[in-house]
């Protein structure tokens, strides 16, 4: 129980958040993913009672303030070196639960090597990969992941194929790797995606308990501001845009490539443009 | 540990980290100075040290930060173009205050250069290196057994000031065999209490975070501030060097690790010529000894400064001397170690410069 408030007389208390979060208000824009993936963390952390042997590690991004909202021990990281940093973690504090918290940025562009390296080497943690396939801490340049025909400040006229070359399927090619135990996508878009997502995470946490291996949880986000839309737009965006080129559904569970095509984890739910 | 063992410099540091209680070395191996994780691989990995090669001197740096952030006494070892690539991670563990200790075997650059020994990084060493006002603890060995005891002593000042040392030294001391001994040192004793580090947060204590963001141009200042008071604190206390012939001395040489073990075969050379000449051999390379720099400028003629480079500590030791007297300089650059017979040749032409200013104006005086 967190509650600064005391109920008013009457009332009682059906919802708080997690004592595993900080009272501090975050600096996430109106509509972004992070939040609610923020809280599903620490919702799992402060269930599953490993608040006092979890660290995280937050890298350059918009979430390189985690630490502000995250009741928890962290260590912040040069760009790109997340996995790195908490291979150093964990490899001395092999019975810690540790995981990573990084953007498109830094996993699929200047953190490639430590990325790949890290779930080679099969690095008993969690990485949360949250891939809204845009730039959105410095302000919305070109991610590694943005798509075809997507506009960003660095790519005025639409991503395009040529000059900057494909989107990058990271996770599927993490997927390959004999180091990772459960590899899966997930979106955080609509209530039914959030409980599937809080699934996996518990998971996760769970497989690095028993020390089976890297586990990668990618979130298909949203970045209302640097994609210019409304947060309501942007949700349908994910849906129309995002997912036929980064389909929802398990890649790798249990050691094991998943052989048929990936299924979402959630029907799509009807999202309407409110006036 | 008393036995009188022989060994290679590289080796000498490696078995000093496993007895100093070095919890867990990350590397990539570089020549000439893979001899430290091949030995840590055997022997470290034996004795329950976490000893890992990996995928890059980048990664490597970054896994001594996390590690280090999580209380651990770590290190990392690489040479010159290996040591360039931790520069960005050097600058955040400076700025977090992570102790660890880091070892470079110098060779000749720039680029990729040659695997030939050098001191070509003086500069990266000891004004920064990485981005931003920061310092690193500097150590310099001149021989097998102080790559060995500048190891213990490195991961001491590490954790006292929470703050990166470095030992600099070059491929010649890396590879070179001598005879070294062990001292006593019980790692149990030695090591300190990390309150501050990323161990899991408990009910009775907030988070603990590594970072070295603060976004806050006023929060950012307080960190430079803090940053720099423990700076003139290390400058204050953590000085140290060796001085050789020093007392008589007419003229002195300045050097640092095997320039200066030459300079002692110059100052042998010298003084059966007649010539009264002392060797100032900085240990601490940050902090720099400028003190006992400017008292020798007040005693001796002249100053020559050895390096393996183009001229780099030359610039710290005029900074001491202030232009109060001349300081030549010699060096060889390309790996190539300066012989004591030229040291000696470069010392004459100073001598000739400085020395007959008596008689010199004697000789005018008696033309007019």
């Amino acid at each position: 129980m967190n509650g600064t408030q005391e109920p008013i007389n009457g009332m009682e208390v059906v919802w708080e958040k997690p004592s595993t979060l900080t009272e501090t208000r975050m600096h996430y824009c109106p509509g972004c993913g992070h939040g609610v993936v923020h809280k599903v963390l620490m919702d799992v952390i402060e269930e599953m009672g490993i608040q006092d042997k979890t660290i995280g590690v937050a890298p350059v991004g918009c979430s390189v303030i985690a630490y502000n909202y995250m009741n928890i021990d962290m260590q912040e990281a040069a760009h790109g070196r997340a996995t790195a940093v908490a291979t150093g973690v964990k490899r001395v504090l092999p019975d810690k639960i540790v995981f990573t918290y990084q953007g498109d940025g830094d996993l699929a562009a200047i953190g490639t090597a430590e990325t790949m390296h890290a779930c080679n080497r099969g690095e008993n943690f969690l990485i949360v990969f949250i891939n809204n396939g845009i730039y959105g801490m410095t302000g919305g340049q070109m991610a590694p992941t943005s798509i075809v025909g997507m506009k960003t400040s660095t790519t005025p006229e639409g991503r395009e194929v040529h000059t900057q070359g494909h989107p990058f399927k990271i996770t599927e090619i993490i997927a390959m790797l004999p180091g990772t135990y459960y590899v899966t996508r997930h979106s955080v878009h609509t209530p039914t995606t959030v409980r599937h997502f809080k699934k996996a995470v518990e998971k996760a946490f769970k497989y690095q308990q028993e020390k089976k291996g890297t586990c990668l949880i990618e979130v298909v986000s949203n970045c209302p501001s640097g994609w210019k839309m409304t947060p309501l737009q942007s949700n349908k965006w994910i849906e129309e845009k995002m997912f036929p080129f980064y389909p929802p559904g398990d890649l790798k569970v249990d050691g094991k490539l998943v052989e048929k095509k990936p299924i979402p984890p959630a029907a799509t739910t009807e999202i309407k443009e409110s006036k | 540990m008393s036995e009188v063992l022989l060994m290679e410099g590289n080796e000498a540091a490696a078995e000093a980290a496993i007895l100093a209680g070095c919890d867990a070395y990350f590397g990539y191996p570089i020549t000439p100075q893979s001899e430290v994780i091949e030995y840590l691989a055997d022997q470290g990995r034996k004795r329950g040290m976490v000893v890992m090669q990996v995928e890059s001197e980048v990664a490597a740096i970054n896994m001594v930060y996390g590690a280090a952030g999580a209380g651990a006494r770590v290190m990392t070892s690489s040479s010159s173009p290996g040591i360039s690539l931790m520069q960005e991670g050097l600058s955040y563990i400076a700025c977090a205050e992570l102790p660890c200790l880091l070892i470079n075997i110098n060779r000749g650059g720039p680029g990729l250069g040659t695997i030939q020994p050098s001191q070509g990084d003086y500069f990266q060493s000891v004004k920064g290196g990485g981005h931003g006002d920061y310092h690193l603890i500097v150590l310099a060995p001149a021989s097998v057994q102080e790559m060995a005891d500048y190891v213990y002593l490195g991961f001491d000042l590490a954790d006292k000031y929470r703050n990166p040392v470095l030992i600099l030294a070059d491929g010649a001391l890396g590879q070179m065999m001598e005879k070294v001994i062990f001292p006593d040192y019980d790692p149990k004793q030695r090591k300190i209490s990390k309150p501050w580090a990323t161990t899991g947060k408990t009910a009775n204590r907030p988070p603990n975070v590594i970072t070295s963001l603060h976004l806050q141009s006023e929060d950012m200042e307080k960190i430079n501030i803090h940053l720099q008071e423990k700076y003139r604190q290390i400058e204050k206390n953590e000085v140290r060097y060796e001085l050789i012939s020093t007392d008589d001395a007419e003229y002195l040489l300045v050097a640092y690790g095997l320039s200066a073990r030459i300079c002692q075969r110059v100052i042998e050379i010298a003084r059966q010529q007649g010539i009264k000449v002392g060797l100032l051999r900085p240990i601490s390379l940050y902090p720099y000894p400028y003190e006992m720099v400017s008292k020798l400028a007040d005693q001796v003629r002249g100053i020559l400064v050895v390096e393996m480079n183009a001229g780099q500590m030359v610039e710290d030791v005029r900074l001491g001397v202030n232009g109060k007297i001349p300081v030549d300089f010699y060096g060889r650059m390309g790996g190539i170690i300066p012989t004591p017979e030229d040291t000696l040749t470069s010392l004459k032409k100073l001598m000739n410069k400085t020395q007959p200013k008596k008689s010199s104006e004697k000789l005018i005086k008696e033309k007019v």
